[in-house]
Parts: C-alpha cells; structure tokens; sequence
C-alpha cells in the first residue's frame, strides 16, 4: 500500500506527492545547469583568446545574460527546492508537505516560465543583453523587445519562489512530528525556513522592479528616468534589496547541507547546533541592510556607503561562526572521505575563500577598484559552484541511496569530486588576478595582458563543464544498476530520514507521525 | 507510548492526484505570453501587430478562472465532507498569512520608491548634496516640491488632494472593515441572517469605493492632466492607488463569493477558514490604504 503509485505521465504531472516533485525539481535544475553551463561555456570560448573569434559582442551580451538568470533561477533555486522537498517532510516526520497541490503547481510554472525566457534567444532582436541584473536604463530605454518576455517570466518565477517558499515554511511550523521541537530540527529545516522567510519578503520586491520596468517601458512611467523626477539608480536599490538576500537564498540550504554531512562523516555530533541557528538566522536578518555594497560606485552619499560597509562587515561574524562550528566538528573526528564528505569539506574551504574575496569587495574604498572586473566574477563564482553547487552535489550523493535506494559508484564518485576540484580551481582562481589586474567583465574581448590567466578559466571551465555528464553518468548508472543500499548505508548519519525510514524511502512516509525522542 | 500517538493523532489529509495544477501552470503561461504580447500590440512599440496577444491573455486568464473553480470547488467539497483536521486548518491559515505578508512586500516596493523619489531623488535633482552640477548643468529650472507639478523635463501636472474624494473613500473602507468585523462575530455566534448582511453590506462597500476611485481617476486624466505620464508623481499615485484598487477589486470578489456561500450555509461557527482568509485579505487592503491615504494623499 505504502509503496503505490500513479503510473505513466500522469504520475507526474498531477502528483501531489513530495518525493515525485523533489525529483522533477533536481531533474529540472540540472537540465537548466547543462543550458545555463553551455552558455557558459560560449562564454569562455570567446574569452580563450582577445579579440572576437566566435560570437558577435551583442550575442555575448546574452550569453551573460541568460547564463547569470538560468543558474540563478533555474539551476540554483529550483535544486535547493527539490532538495526541500524530499528531504523536510522526512526528517520532520511529515507525511507530505502541507499543501500538496500547490506544490505541484510551483513546480510546473517553472518549466514554462523557462521555455518563454529561453525562447527569447529566438526572438527579433535577441535575447535580453543587459546582464542578470538588468540595470536600467539598459533595460529599459535601451532595450531589445524580448525584455518584455522576461519580466513576465520572472514574475512566474516569482509566483513558482513564493508558494514554494509558503509551502516549505507552513510544513516545518505546523507539520512536525510529536517531539520534533524547533530545537531538534535537522539543520538542513532549519536553513530552509530562513530561506523560505527570505523568499517570502524579498521575491514580491523583484516582482515591483520588473513591474516598474514594464511600466517604464510601456506606459509612461518615470520610475528610472531622471527627467521625469525619477533616478537610474532607484532601480539598483530595488534590484538589491532583493538581490542580496537572493544570494542568501541560494547558499543558506548548503549551509544546512554541509551541516548534516560533516557531522556524519566525522563520527560526531555538530559542534555547536544553536549557535549554527543563531547564525543563520543572523546572516538572514543582516541581509536586509547591506544591499548597496553591490552599488558603492553610483555616487552614494559618504554616510550610505560607511553604513553599508559596515554592516556588510558584520555578516563576517556569524558566518565565521559557521565556518568554525564545521571546522571545530571535524576536529578530532574519525573521519571517513566518502564523496559526499569531500564535496563538504571542499564546499567549506572554497566557499570560505568566497567569502574572504566578499569581505574584501565590502570595504568601500577597496571596491572602487574591483567594481565590476573580474575579481567580483571570481568571488561569486566561488560562493556559487563550490558553495551551493557543491553543496547540492554533496547532497545529492549523501542521500541518493536514501532516494533510490541504490549506491552510487565511490570510485567513480571520487572521481568526480577531484576532477570537479581540480576545474573549478583553475576556472576561477585565476580571474581573481585578472580583475585585481584590471579586466573589466561582460566585455568579450579583453587587453593581451589578461590572455594567460583567461586561457588557464577557459581550459578550467571546459574540464568543468565536461566533468559535470560525468555526474550525470553516475547518477544515472545508480538509478539503473547501482547496487542494493544498506538502510542506513552512512553509519554516522542521523536524523528521522535515515533512522526509521529504509531505502529507497516509500511512496509515502510517515502517515502516522513518528516517535522522536 | 505507540497507543497514544495514535489516540491524539488525527490524520492529515493528503489529496490525491489533482489535474489542476498544471491547468494552472499552463494558463499561468497563457496570461504571461499572451500578457508579453498583448503589451507590445497595443503600445505598438516594438511594430509586433497583430492580435494573438490579448486572445492568448484571455485564453490564460479563462483557464485560471475554470481552475481556480474546479481547484476551490474541490477543496471546499473536501471541507465539507470533514475531510480536513485542525492542522490542515491550521497549515491553510499559515499560508494565507505568508501569502499576506508577500503582498505587504510586494507594496513595500512601491512604497520604496515613492518615499526614496521624494526624499532622495528630488533634492539631488534640485543640486543638493555632491548633485550641484546635475542642477546647474541638465535641468537649472526644475523646482524641487511634492506633489513634483513639474518633472525636471518639463512635464507639468497637478497635486491630488487629500480632502473630498480621497476622504470619503477612507470612511467607506473604514466602514467596510468594521461591518466586517460585525459579520465575523455574527459568523462566530452563530448568527446566520446578521453574518449575511453584513458580509454583504462590506462587499457592497467595497464596490462603492471602486466606482469612486474610477471618478477620482477619471477626473486626474480630464481636468487635472494627471497621467501615468506626469513624472514620478504619475507614476508613483497611479501605480500605488491602481495596485491597492486591483487588491479591492480581487477582495470585493472574494466578499461576493464569500456572501453567497453564507447564503448557502457552507460556514459554521467552529469551521470557516475561507471566510477569515477572506476577512483578513479586506483587512490587509485597507491597512493599505490607510498607508496610501497618509503618503500619497496627505503627506
């Protein structure tokens, strides 16, 4: 009974079911992360060499363009929700998440959502070419007609984030098993309903922008347009009221990931499990006064800018709490180096260079310098692949078996991780010093003086992008021949999920409530 | 230990299959292209003509409509059939209070940048702060005042006043929000007759104050010269006063379908999420207002 389901197409597009829709978000995301990764890889052909080999300037526009909105909303986000959704009812001991239907429903705007904005490419005049972060007045006044096309989709996005994110943070507060006290959640809950919150107040704030654009650009409005009485850089304020939490939005489950994998795989509990809470709660709060550090050379007052370093400064404080906590976890652990365990460790260490690079580009001074060059490209890629890329990786590893209740290959696992290792280093380590040296980003041609370091990111990214059907293959051969998981296959794993549930985890789980002790 | 789990555990009711969410998700899509298409077609920006674009729209939103009815039908069948235990009372308002406070956020941002045009933008567009040049050099005639009755390129308007129509429209949704509550403790005490007057009266109210914002905006387009077009002003009065009275809009819908479901006796006093959900959307909008009343009327 428990294991009965719905067969054939119709299983998946009228599910109700948590763990079809997990998957159909991982599935999703990764198929956006091959599309978002070939663009990226247009990308680094182009800046193999200066000069203009393969794609006109306006096309590489859009190439940077659709690359930054299909791994953010796509590819980051969607993975985040898939892993919420396989994994927060079980490791509360609910028996779904709590409103079924619209779970469905935040799932399949996203793939319609992404065919119109993909679409765009095919459009007259291109895709949008203004960067993810579409400033205006390059979206607006300058534009090309698909920008239409966009804001509509990134209000189905919007639509898709919202519901998820309601969906999430009413199953952790009202769904927890008997016992399940906030206090006990599993880290990965934790992370997710602070994301979720985050999700909450700032994706309607994205929404107004691209309301205000489609306005601007169609009826009149002055919103951005200094002659109306309006202001260019308003658009940027809004922009990064939501931008910045949105970073937090695609790292924060890592974060919990990470914390759930460490303590495994070291043989130990986490060492301090509230402080973790506390920090990520306080990482959220300050999300919402730092957002002009994205914006320090617009002409600020001296007042906005010492402000927003300052508290931009602050956010060091508990992710170093973080960092120590995994560090300190694993200190004196008997620690194993199963993939999962790798991806961990070398989601901490990357992701720590990434945030040393951020605390670098706060200081405003500073930042008047690395503004816009490669060096921001290299921080945000840092806290993006090696941190919540990784971070879903490792997930995806860790509970795999859970899943289909199959092993993956170690040794091709390992493989994977080293190789990703080694790329991601060489892809983006080097654009640390050509954005220090001055190279501008989303320029495709660049001075001859950059062309070592870029032919070293644009090998890198190659060996990157490669590795990743690598995952694919992998994940792929488990599913279909991996051999038969132990139920509690990580012997130092805890939680509901891998104490009384086996695997491959039931259709449905926990239709009665478990005993949490 | 088991025996007791089981004793107090009621059963969370987990649908089964439902078609309706990806009718949604196409009908979803439907408004988005269509929408993306209709705007071009009649701003005529973009020389994309033709008139697919308002059939596509309407196409989507005749499919949101057929699904929001077939999904609410279905839900308020599971309602009734005691389906639904107190937690899934409980996770629906949780939601419809997240779903709430997304809403408040989505006006914050309209909100924000009224107050950062006029706080901000408008002295430096004056030369104050490091802008003296931006004064001196692109617009040296622009004067620096709220209501902005001339952009600083030079498109002229008048101020809104707070007194008369705007006044009277803060009474009605006062009034509305308060029949409300008199409906809600009707509702509560079982009082059918009153929880359907009153639930009537707040939705008729709520109709009122529509056809007056449609005079007062008629007014601002013919006499005033008050426009979408008029500067941050326009742009800023139309587009917080036109998103509030689409909230009024969906809420007044809300109240009319609320009403005839209490005509049909879908409420008890122990069991009416939907009509609270409704209660406190009317609610929400006419905080708002009140927001909108203080900062783009009076202030």
């Amino acid at each position: 009974m428990a294991d009965h389901h719905p067969t054939g197409i119709k299983r998946w597009l009228f599910t109700t079911n948590h763990k079809d829709i997990g998957s159909m978000y991982l599935w999703f995301s990764f198929i956006m992360f091959l599309v978002g990764g070939a663009m990226a890889m247009v990308i680094r052909a182009e800046l193999y060499q200066p000069g203009l080999q393969f794609v006109d300037p306006n096309f590489f526009n859009q190439m940077t363009t659709m690359h930054g909105l299909i791994m953010v909303f796509g590819a980051v986000m969607p993975s985040m929700v898939g892993l919420a959704n396989w994994l927060i009812p079980m490791q509360i001991g609910a028996p779904d998440m709590a409103l079924p239907r619209m779970n469905n429903w935040s799932f399949w705007i996203l793939p319609f959502a992404f065919a119109m904005l993909i679409s765009s490419l095919f459009m007259e005049g291109g895709a949008p070419n203004f960067g993810w972060t579409f400033y205006a007045p390059l979206s607006t006044t300058y534009a090309p007609p698909s920008t239409d096309f966009f804001i509509l989709g990134v209000h189905m996005m919007g639509i898709s984030s919202i519901m998820g994110a309601i969906n999430v943070i009413v199953t952790v507060f009202n769904m927890r098993a008997p016992g399940m006290t906030l206090m006990k959640m599993p880290l990965f809950v934790w992370t997710w309903v602070i994301t979720a919150f985050l999700l909450i107040m700032v994706m309607p704030v994205l929404a107004g922008a691209v309301t205000m654009m489609l306005t601007d650009r169609h009826f009149g409005t002055d919103f951005f347009n200094a002659a109306g009485g309006g202001d260019p850089v308003m658009f940027q304020h809004i922009f990064w009221f939501f931008g910045h939490p949105e970073v937090y939005i695609m790292i924060l489950p890592a974060f919990g990931v990470a914390s759930e994998i460490i303590p495994a795989f070291a043989r130990k509990k986490l060492f301090g499990y509230s402080s973790m809470v506390y920090a990520t709660a306080s990482i959220a709060l300050l999300s919402f006064v730092v957002w002009a550090h994205h914006m320090f050379t617009v002409g600020m007052p001296v007042a906005g800018e010492l402000f927003f370093m300052i508290a931009t400064m602050l956010i060091a404080v508990p992710t170093g709490v973080k960092v120590f906590n995994w560090v300190a976890t694993m200190w004196q652990g008997s620690m194993t180096f199963e993939t999962p365990m790798l991806f961990a460790i070398a989601f901490v260490i990357l992701f720590t260079i990434g945030g040393f690079s951020g605390v670098m580009l706060a200081m405003a001074p500073v930042d008047f310098q690395y503004h816009d060059t490669y060096f921001v490209v290299a921080h945000f890629h840092y806290v993006l692949f090696p941190g919540a890329i990784f971070g879903t990786t490792a997930a995806v590893y860790y509970w795999l078996p859970k899943w289909t209740g199959k092993m993956y290959n170690e040794k091709l696992g390992k493989a994977h991780f080293w190789i990703s290792m080694l790329f991601v280093n060489l892809t983006f380590f080097p654009m640390h010093f050509s954005g220090l040296a001055g190279m501008p980003r989303r320029i495709p041609d660049y001075n001859m003086m950059f062309a070592d370091f870029n032919q070293l990111a644009s090998i890198g990214a190659f060996g990157l992008g490669l590795s990743q059907l690598l995952f694919l293959g992998i994940v792929i051969a488990t599913i279909r021949g991996g051999k038969k998981a132990e139920d509690k296959p990580w012997d130092g794993a805890t939680g509901l999920e891998w104490d009384q549930l086996p695997c491959p985890a039931p259709y449905h789980t926990f239709d009665t409530p478990p005993k949490v002790n | 230990m088991s025996t007791e789990t089981e004793e107090k555990y009621e059963k969370y009711y987990v649908p089964e299959q439902s078609k309706w969410p990806i009718v949604g998700a196409v009908g979803l899509f439907l408004i988005a292209f269509g929408g993306a298409n209709f705007i071009q077609q009649t701003t005529g920006k973009y020389g994309n003509d033709g008139s697919m674009g308002w059939i596509t729209f309407a196409a989507g939103l005749t499919i949101i409509f057929y699904m929001m009815w077939g999904w609410w039908r279905d839900t308020i069948n599971e309602s009734m059939e005691g389906l639904y235990s107190s937690q899934m009372d409980r996770s629906f308002r949780q939601g419809m209070l997240w779903f709430i406070s997304s809403e408040v956020m989505f006006f914050a941002a309209f909100f924000g940048a009224l107050f950062y045009a006029r706080a901000l933008v408008m002295p430096w567009l004056g030369g104050e702060g490091n802008n003296v040049m931006t004064h001196a050099l692109l617009w040296p005639d622009f004067i620096p005042q709220w209501p902005m009755t001339e952009t600083p390129g030079g498109e002229t308007t008048q101020g809104m006043g707070p007194w008369g129509l705007p006044a009277i429209n803060t009474a009605i949704l006062l009034t509305s929000s308060w029949t409300l509550t008199i409906a809600h403790h009707a509702l509560r005490d079982g009082n059918r007759n009153a929880l359907l007057n009153y639930t009537s009266i707040t939705a008729l109210l709520g109709i009122i104050f529509l056809g007056l914002q449609v005079w007062e905006y008629i007014h601002a387009y013919q006499e005033m010269g008050l426009t979408l077009g008029s500067g941050i002003y326009g742009s800023t009065f139309f587009m917080l006063t036109g998103f509030h009275g689409f909230h009024v809009t969906i809420g007044t819908i809300y109240l009319i379908v609320l009403s005839i479901r209490c005509a049909s006796g879908h409420f008890t006093a122990e069991n009416h999420f939907a009509y609270e959900a409704g209660a406190w959307y009317w609610h929400f909008v006419d905080v708002v207002w009140l927001f909108l009343f203080i900062f783009v009327y009076i202030i």
